[in-house]
């Protein structure tokens, strides 16, 4: 378990010294270990239908670190590592060589990969908070790797929002600390009840702004489109996959971990997240059917797309509403790293980034195409994919509970999806104006666009798995 | 049960579609060969099969998809009447397909999609619950609006748009109507005289509901007034794919799911003890004459044809929602009948055009001379689309008449007549066109010169020749063991298990 933390850490710092060129190997070297490492724990935990703890050096809580490993946490790792190895096969065919960017990608992919994995496995709050500020801190860069003007100061705005969101989280924690003494998921659950200090109330207020902003679910998102729409493809792919679900992962981890006996407390409290969800559906899909940049697209398209994810909340009374979440989880995550991949190829291809310039592509790049088409299917939640098993999901939960108009949403959001998605996709088949030329474009990036893709439809035949796993509770 | 049977019959389209997609475009031999082994051995499967389901023997297989929803196939007697009219077809379009794209670029992708279209045409027919039926006739609607805007013209993207905001609103209905149902029964399996009855009679409000949503959301692919607004507009297609839309799979995936859900999710008898049958009766009848009436006023021959296809599909669509065993019969044979009707005629529009230029009806003055053929086929569709005798048509009409009284609807008949008539109104002048007019001075846009008696490319010419004999066959050989009228007797008698049939 802790050779998924120490594993990137290892070959993001030996990529640093051994310098460019060597980064690519180390990556997709250590990148498969790791999955495979994923892949067991998720195997162990699955199978024996119970958490699996891991005490560092020995010393357990109070004193020591804990790592603890359940059915969510395995299936966010899971996610990590098989997004994290097709894009950094894709990188690097992307990166051209004596690239800057491509030479500072390497070792902050690699710490933004251990900040991840060391997220999910962390079971007490101040580490979190540690491994926050690991992922935030690597983004940004990444996102600054970009060198432009306009990187820049998106990764300032990031920078700014990143902060913010850890440091109000930070507050929290020292609040819960303050109240309780301790740190520790485990031994903070129990002694949490309904009757709560009002400390207690506001330590999980901060946290949930903060993981909220961090997440930027509307209206904490005015960082996500310049930051995500900015960076460079595979930079986007790895943001707007997995970054933001390692925040959400978090609210919905204290939601029904610690904090679940005040939120039971006031029922009321759910819509929030509920509604602000919604109108993050309905505002970024709207955003995005009205973009003219492509990738800005696809960046609007995340906002709306974690709208789903905080659509589960009021639903939160069974299990079967974190399946859900993770199923939306899973299928945006590699639909998503599909389309921002995709979107590179076209931008290589066609040298700018605009929806328009995209004309006559179908001839030329069809591969590419019909991955945008196969991740934008898992987005418009058809099926068979694993969008449409998430919207299944979410359907047949909220008609479960009687909420009739979380049904509605969803079905919008999935009209909504349909409209940009084939906004792309018909422009695409239009013929291209006779003077224009095409950039050859290396064969790799297009086929990692293509594996991503057509891993998010093909999830949507066979859930059955990854269910059970999410059923196994810390 | 035997479980590779049924996956061998997606598998003989989907696998020939995916090697198709890889292929460069020169490799025309290679892709040909695919095509039509693909095709053949589709057609042998289907074969083994209607042997077996007419011996007793059952097929089917399922997946687990979620912890308790499945994706499930079998092949019964329903299923069988879709799969072997698209078998049969697909054969036929797949030639005529070969023909009509002769050099013309993205073939390739053209056929890849096509084989996609068929692989889900055969998923529909094969669907043993509505989860099931539903991946699959979503996967319909994406794999032929590619087919739609193959040409990528301005008017394609439009009719494609179009085809879009239909399909896909319809097809959210669909999906809000099966979850709603999955969560009321806890699965969603088809069964001979319906599942829904057991819930009981508190939940008829929500199980009224629940019709609606379903049949709107099948309804718009079987382009049921006022759903049918996107057929008009996809003629823009190349002509294979307004056959494959309302021959072989699109239009009538709608009318199957609609006979689907009327016998085998609420059992006929449920529905008619909730009243909804007399409702969709007469959406069905206004729909057959609405489409007619409209077919009267267009000058371009394929939006003529399109409408015609919109009044012709509710015929089914009444068939089922008669009450009864012949009314059943009546609207099930008209599912084979107006399949091979219909792509006759659409494949002899293509010729027109393809040969000669024609697109508009006023330019079809003495067609029949230059090409006799083509016009025989042409008449001997539009003549079984009126119901004369010795044809398909009549066979499907006189069921439905018959099927219209025994279930005391006698005003389905006037509609009937009504739709003859009118049916008579905007084909005769064609015919007549065609075969009685002299010669106008120049064809707009001669293509393929004549050759002896090869009037057009062989490959064009033979298809719409065969499947007018079938249409011929079907008429004087209906009583004949394995035609689709008996095989329709067979699905009806499993269905009213206790009424036996002439």
């Amino acid at each position: 378990m802790i050779w998924l933390i120490l594993l990137p850490l290892l070959w993001a710092s030996l990529a640093f010294i051994s310098g460019e060129g060597r980064g690519k190997w180390l990556a997709i070297g250590g990148l498969s270990g790791q999955t495979w490492l994923a892949f067991d724990l998720a195997q162990t935990v699955g199978a024996g239908g119970v958490a699996v703890e891991h005490l560092v050096g020995g010393w357990g809580a109070p004193l020591g670190i804990d790592l603890a490993a359940d059915g969510l946490s395995a299936a966010m790792l899971v996610l990590t590592q098989c997004v994290a190895l097709p894009l950094a096969v894709y990188a690097g065919a992307y990166y051209k060589r004596g690239e800057v960017a491509g030479a500072y990608f390497w070792p902050l992919a690699g710490f933004l990969i251990a900040g991840l994995n060391a997220l999910f496995l962390s079971a007490d709050l101040f580490n979190i908070y540690v491994t926050l500020e690991l992922v935030g801190l690597a983004a940004v860069g990444l996102v600054a790797a970009g060198g432009g003007a306009q990187q820049v100061a998106a990764a300032l705005r990031y920078l700014f929002a990143t902060l913010l969101g850890s440091g109000l989280y930070l507050l929290g924690v020292a609040l819960v600390y303050g109240g309780y003494g301790t740190v520790s998921i485990s031994v903070l659950t129990p002694l949490v009840t309904s009757e709560a200090p009002r400390l207690m109330w506001i330590a999980g207020g901060l946290m949930l702004i903060g993981l909220m902003l961090k997440t930027a679910l509307w209206p904490f998102h005015f960082w996500l489109p310049p930051a995500h729409g900015g960076a460079p493809a595979p930079v986007s792919a790895l943001l707007s996959a997995l970054v933001v679900k390692a925040s959400f992962y978090l609210v919905l981890r204290l939601w029904i971990g610690p904090f679940a006996p005040l939120v039971a407390a006031a029922e009321w409290l759910a819509w929030g997240p509920a509604v602000l969800g919604t109108l993050a559906i309905l505002w970024g899909s709207w955003q995005a059917i009205r973009a003219e940049r492509l990738k800005m697209l696809i960046a609007y398209s995340t906002v709306a797309q974690l709208g789903y994810l905080f659509l589960i909340f009021p639903l939160l009374t069974g299990a079967d509403a974190v399946q859900a979440g993770v199923m939306q989880a899973f299928a945006h995550g590699f639909a998503k790293a599909g389309l921002f991949v995709a979107a590179g190829v076209f931008i290589k291809a066609t040298g700018q980034d605009t929806v328009a310039g995209l004309a006559g592509t179908v001839d030329r790049l069809p591969i590419t195409l019909f991955a945008f088409g196969l991740s934008g299917m898992t987005l418009m939640g058809l099926p068979p994919s694993s969008g449409f098993l998430a919207k299944w999901l979410l359907i047949e939960t909220a008609l479960d509970r009687g909420y009739w108009w979380l049904v509605l949403v969803v079905l919008a959001g999935g009209l909504l999806a349909a409209v940009y998605v084939f906004r792309v996709l018909r422009q695409a088949f239009l013929q291209a104006p006779a003077n224009t030329s095409l950039a050859a474009v290396p064969r790799t990036l297009e086929w990692t666009a293509f594996v991503l893709a057509a891993v998010s439809v093909l999830l949507g035949l066979r859930g059955v798995e990854l269910m059970q796993l999410v059923g196994v509770m810390r | 049960m035997n479980e590779w049977l049924p996956l061998a019959v997606l598998a003989s389209s989907l696998l020939p579609g995916l090697v198709i997609f890889t292929l460069p475009e020169g490799w025309t031999a290679v892709r040909t060969t695919l095509n039509l082994f693909g095709a053949v051995a589709k057609l042998v499967l289907v074969v083994v099969l209607l042997a077996g389901v007419s011996a007793g023997e059952e097929y089917g297989v399922r997946f687990a998809v979620l912890p308790g929803l499945d994706l499930a196939f079998k092949a019964d007697a329903l299923g069988l009447l879709f799969i072997s009219l698209s078998a049969v077809l697909w054969l036929f379009t797949t030639f005529y397909a070969i023909g009509y794209l002769e050099g013309a670029p993205h073939r390739s992708r053209f056929f890849g999609f096509f084989s996609l279209c068929v692989t889900a045409t055969m998923g529909i027919a094969m669907a043993a619950n509505l989860f099931t039926f539903f991946i699959f006739y979503e996967l319909l609607t994406l794999s032929t609006f590619p087919l739609v805007v193959h040409r990528g013209t301005d008017k394609a993207m439009k009719g494609g748009t179009t085809y879009l905001v239909y399909t896909l609103i319809g097809g959210t209905a669909l999906l809000t109507g099966i979850v709603w149902l999955h969560h009321l029964l806890g699965h969603t399996e088809f069964a001979h005289t319906g599942i829904v009855a057991a819930l009981g009679p508190e939940y008829a409000g929500q199980l009224k509901m629940i019709f609606l949503l379903l049949i709107a959301g099948v309804g718009v692919k079987a382009a049921l007034v006022p759903l049918h607004g996107w057929l008009p507009q996809a003629m823009v297609a190349p002509a294979p794919v307004s056959a494959l839309l309302h021959a072989v799979a699109v239009v009538k995936a709608g009318a199957f799911g609609i006979v689907r859900v009327v016998y085998e999710v609420y059992g006929v008898e449920f529905a008619q003890s909730l009243n909804l049958l007399t409702p969709l009766a007469v959406f069905a009848a206004v729909t057959i004459i609405w489409g007619s009436f409209r077919a009267l006023f267009q000058d371009d021959l394929k939006k003529r044809l399109a409408y015609s296809t919109v009044s012709q599909v509710s015929y089914i669509v009444l068939g089922v929602a008669l009450f009864g065993p012949l009314g059943t019969i009546g609207g099930l044979v008209h599912l084979v009948h107006q399949g091979i009707m219909k792509i006759t005629l659409f494949f002899c529009a293509g010729n027109y055009a393809e040969t000669l230029g024609i697109h508009k009806v006023s330019e079809m003055n003495g067609a029949g001379r230059r090409m006799p053929l083509t016009t025989l086929a042409f008449s001997i569709g539009a003549l079984g689309m009126m119901g004369a005798p010795l044809t398909a048509g009549a066979v499907s009409k006189a069921w439905l008449s018959d099927g219209a009284t025994a279930a005391g609807m006698d005003w389905a008949i006037w509609v009937l007549w009504m739709s003859s008539l009118l049916n008579a109104a905007y084909f005769l002048p064609i015919l007549w066109r065609a075969w009685f007019r002299p010669i106008s001075a120049a064809w707009p846009e001669e293509h393929i010169p004549a050759r002896g008696w090869r009037e057009t490319a062989w490959l064009l010419l033979l298809p719409p020749l065969v499947t007018a004999i079938m249409t011929l066959a079907a008429g004087m050989l209906a009583e004949a063991p394995g035609s689709p009228l008996e095989w329709a007797k067979l699905i009806a008698e499993r269905e009213y298990q206790e009424v036996k049939l002439p």
